[in-house]
């Protein structure tokens, strides 16, 4: 098992790395440079072009790439071009937005799909558990922004119970209780949204773990020591089933990632999903870089926390 | 009495042979009423959308008339109104939709064929070649895709539906890869295919001659599903406005407009038709996607 894990986070390295070659790949074909943006009428453009020369703008590209990436491991993306301001700032403002937004919504999701897995999986064949495969199924299939379009519409225009964006209402103060309320209002239509739509690989799993361990001999010892049904299912077979579910918190992660584009876009929450297409539209080309970075290293990270949960808890899964 | 005894053999043989793929398909679908319900709506909506798109004017739909804005459903011949610029929301939608699913069957047909061939070669030869691109594969699933294809999108200069097309199939082959391989490599130690490389059958007649037809049924399905992945994929970057140029409508550039929080509340019209047209198309094609899976796979059949 130890020995999976060192590999697994050996492996990442690598791909860390060329994560970064790729994005700095990317951000080279972007045009213009990190000066454009401070180039106004009255600049000399000596100047620029002698700060051009002094941040190596003409060296070849491997030493610009070592640049880039020892500044990148320090935190420091270089500065923004429409906020004037180092680019770790201004993710740092909205990181804390995306970071409530998933928490909530990975908490929505358990809390929605592993009651809804043990349903189907102990009543099997009935008509409980084929109406939560059916949600499920239907669940994987609708776009994000189709869904949290029509229930900003539903739940915002049609019957006015939560508010279509932003984070806080204007006017409360910081630190008050109605603040952090408010916050959390704000926050659980999208979060809901992502939890109805992100399901499916929960619920799946659950329900054939708990199918499988019906036939199982630790169920049969269990039942033929007397005890009732009930308590085998949730004493035994629950606390077996659970375990491994902790392994999709990791591509629950990776899924958040991409969902939070189309979610915070439609509900138009300051998270970095939307940071990310408001770079695009200004061509904020060093907040661009940074945000797929931090994107693409989350995603390993989360793939990473996969495996290793996944090869602690279940022997049969086991990364070769 | 040597003619009975044959026409019994041949009798009893063509009773044990097993059902071929198209029969357990045809079965499955018989057996599941909403599968094929799915199928049969979703070739009519096909065949409808592309038909109306060859008969509608698209000059005379994508013609301003700022009289007409935002016509209301049923109003002067507009079947489904008009939007901001007057133009007929109808014809757009037709217009959209045969846009969305030309552009998700190319994306389809590129990004299996390389994903089939690759997840081939990877199981038939296994070792290092299928190590190399294992481990470029894993690396790429991972990613967040949808970013680094818009990245990419606003990086070229100037770009058209090939483009898109392209751009999008590059970053789609790889799940296919990766579970075609997965069942090459199984069906790879089989007899059949030690007693062709034994013949002297070369490599490639024996992948693709040899494996290819065993695993058809296997990417029937993946085919399938990869199918309504991509409508998602083109019609989400498109609402985002990162795919198809603003000149030509998508799917998800008419639901778009109802990021305009005027046209969201008050205007469903022009929002509302595209949004239920993606879920519909959607639902059915990853319905029949998992009938399919069900034939594939004779453990889920349902009869």
């Amino acid at each position: 098992m130890w020995k999976t894990i060192v590999r697994r986070t050996l492996i990442m390295i690598p791909q860390l790395f060329i994560l970064s070659l790729l994005i700095f790949i990317l951000a080279k074909q972007m045009p213009g440079d990190p000066f454009t943006g401070l180039i106004t009428p009255e600049t000399d453009p000596n100047v620029i072009e002698e700060l051009r020369i002094k941040a190596g703008f003409y060296d070849p590209w491997y030493i610009q790439y070592y640049n880039w990436i020892t500044n990148a491991a320090q935190g420091d993306f270089g500065q923004s071009y429409t906020f004037k301001k180092p680019v770790a700032d201004i993710i740092g403002d909205r990181a804390m937005n995306t970071f409530l937004l998933s928490l909530l919504s990975v908490i929505f999701l358990y809390a929605l799909a592993i009651p809804l897995g043990v349903l189907a999986g102990r009543y099997q064949e009935s008509f409980l558990d084929k109406t939560i495969v059916l949600y499920s199924f239907i669940s994987y299939a609708i776009p994000t922004f189709v869904l949290s379009l029509i229930f900003v519409y539903v739940f915002g225009y049609r019957l006015m119970w939560f508010p279509t964006n932003g984070t806080v209402d204007i006017g409360l103060d910081a630190g008050t209780w109605e603040y952090y309320w408010n916050k959390f209002y704000h926050l659980i239509l999208p979060a809901g949204t992502y939890a109805l739509l992100g399901t499916t690989g929960v619920i799946q799993y659950l329900r054939t773990e708990i199918i499988d361990a019906k036939t199982m001999d630790y169920v049969k010892t269990a039942r033929s020591k007397g005890i009732p049904m009930k308590k085998v299912y949730s004493r035994h077979i629950f606390r077996n089933s659970l375990l491994p579910i902790a392994a999709f918190l990791g591509f629950t992660i990776t899924g958040l990632l991409g969902g939070s584009i189309f979610i915070e876009t439609v509900f138009a929450y300051p998270g970095m999903g939307k940071l990310f297409i408001e770079s695009i539209s200004g061509r904020d080309y060093s907040v661009i870089t940074a945000l797929v970075m931090l994107y693409g290293f989350l995603a390993l990270l989360g793939s990473l926390l996969s495996d290793i949960i996944l090869s602690i808890v279940d022997p049969r899964i086991r990364i070769d | 009495m040597e003619n009975k005894n044959e026409q019994t053999v041949a009798k009893l043989e063509s009773q044990s042979s097993p059902p071929t793929g198209i029969q357990v398909i045809l079965r499955e679908f018989k057996k599941d009423k909403l599968a094929l319900g799915s199928l049969i709506f979703i070739i009519l909506l096909m065949v409808a959308v592309l038909v109306l798109s060859v008969v509608i004017d698209q000059a005379a739909v994508m013609k301003i008339q700022l009289l007409e804005r935002f016509t209301e459903p049923g109003v002067r011949g507009y079947v489904l109104g008009a939007d901001e610029a007057g133009r007929d929301m109808f014809g757009q939608l037709i217009i959209g939709a045969k846009n969305s699913i030309l552009i998700a069957v190319a994306i389809t047909i590129i990004a299996n064929f390389v994903g089939i061939a690759l997840g081939i070669i990877m199981g038939y030869y296994g070792g290092f070649i299928d190590n190399f691109f294992m481990r470029i594969i894993d690396f790429f699933i991972t990613l967040p895709t949808t970013m680094i294809i818009i990245v990419v999108v606003t990086i070229i200069p100037s770009y058209g539906i090939l483009d898109l097309i392209l751009i999008i199939a590059a970053f789609q082959w790889m799940g296919t890869a990766r579970l075609v391989r997965s069942k090459a490599l199984s069906e790879a130690r089989r007899d059949y295919i030690s007693a062709s490389k034994t013949m002297g059958t070369s490599d490639f007649a024996i992948m693709f001659k040899g494996l290819l037809p065993n695993l058809s049924s296997l990417l029937i399905v993946e085919v399938t599903l990869s199918f309504a992945g991509n409508v998602g994929i083109e019609t989400g970057l498109s609402f985002l406005g990162f795919g198809l140029p603003p000149s030509t409508p998508s799917l998800g550039t008419l639901v778009s407009y109802a990021m305009n929080p005027i046209i969201l509340s008050s205007k469903w019209w022009v929002w509302l038709p595209a949004s239920i047209l993606i879920l519909v198309m959607m639902l059915g094609i990853n319905y029949v996607g998992q009938a399919l899976r069900r034939a594939a796979d004779a453990k889920q059949r349902l009869g």
